[in-house]
């Protein structure tokens, strides 16, 4: 295969793990708004602790847009 | 399509050579310094008047470290503070680094590994003086869960290990990877503009949607620039009170 192609299919599949990383997110958020529902008062403070596992989950995906980019521009 | 890596590359700006020792100010320090010059002006101008009603500046510069303060209090305790200075710097400095670097045609000194590298190894060997020297080898019971039964033991134990020993890299790689991902994806969809603009005809007519994405985007770059700072000083803070009370 052409080093070139093949470099481009490895970007197209790494660009994959980006999903990977929102399914992460969205159950975050999801979970933190089922639970802020259920119980409001304690919601504003776990708002750091939404934030931090917002930060963590999101570089996962930054991970492997990261292998995209290098795979493009490299 | 402009070159998006190019943003990256580190100058060379005054050759300077020490005993065989290649120590060129490059871009990269210069913004380095000038993180130095920008935290250390601003608090220093902000508390010049120490007022005990603030004025809008010093209660600037009270928020940032009362909002340290209750980090490092919350997860380490109040023998914890004898770290806020380290925890402080770290944070300031890379905060201010990260938010230097959304000006446009700055460098972004965090969007440089051997940066973070060098940060990440500088907490990771502190952890483990801290640790020994505060426990002895009472401090190897953080690789000694509580409540495991003795036949999975061993297996948890290398897990421990292996999880302690792979936290400079992901503590580097972490901010290392969203700055750089996030200004190259600036990059593209600002190099998306301008190939949009030199297309043919009706194309041109989309060239706004692009900008406002990078529009979104570098507000999404702030917040990232902030939170990747905090999450590096939470994680800081989290270590740190492993080498302090290590029995998990």
């Amino acid at each position: 295969m052409d080093p070139n192609s093949a470099k481009l299919i490895g970007a197209g599949l790494a660009a994959i793990g980006t999903g990977a990383a929102a399914i992460g997110v969205g159950n975050l958020f999801g979970q933190f708004l089922q639970g802020a529902l259920r119980n409001p008062s304690a919601a504003d403070g776990q708002f750091g602790r939404l934030i931090f596992g917002f930060a963590v989950t999101e570089a996962l995906g930054i991970f492997a847009l990261l292998i995209a980019f290098l795979l493009l521009f490299t | 399509m402009p070159d998006p890596i190019h943003q990256f590359e580190v100058k060379r700006l005054v050759p300077l050579d020490i005993f065989g020792v290649d120590a060129t100010f490059t871009n990269s320090a210069l913004f380095m310094v000038l993180s130095v010059v920008t935290i250390v002006g601003l608090l220093m101008y902000a508390t010049r008047g120490r007022a005990l009603v603030p004025s809008r500046l010093q209660s600037i510069a009270e928020s940032l470290y009362e909002f340290i303060a209750n980090m490092v209090r919350d997860s380490m305790g109040e023998q914890g503070m004898k770290f806020f200075p380290l925890i402080f710097t770290f944070f300031l400095f890379i905060l201010t680094m990260n938010m230097l670097g959304m000006i446009p045609g700055a460098f972004t000194v965090t969007s440089q590994l051997a940066v973070t590298a060098a940060l990440a190894i500088l907490v990771f060997i502190t952890v483990l003086v801290v640790g020994f020297a505060k426990n002895g080898l009472g401090f190897l019971k953080l690789f000694v869960p509580d409540g495991v039964p003795i036949y999975v033991l061993p297996l948890v134990s290398i897990i421990e290990v292996i999880s302690f020993v792979s936290r400079p890299l992901s503590h580097s790689v972490r901010l290392f990877a969203n700055m750089l991902a996030g200004h190259i994806t600036l990059k593209v969809f600002g190099g998306f503009v301008v190939m949009l603009l030199s297309a043919a005809g009706a194309y041109k007519a989309l060239a706004p949607l692009p900008l406002l994405m990078a529009t979104a985007l570098t507000a999404l770059e702030f917040l990232v620039a902030f939170l990747q700072a905090y999450v590096f000083t939470m994680l800081t803070c989290m270590y740190l009170n492993d080498a302090l009370h290590p029995g998990h």
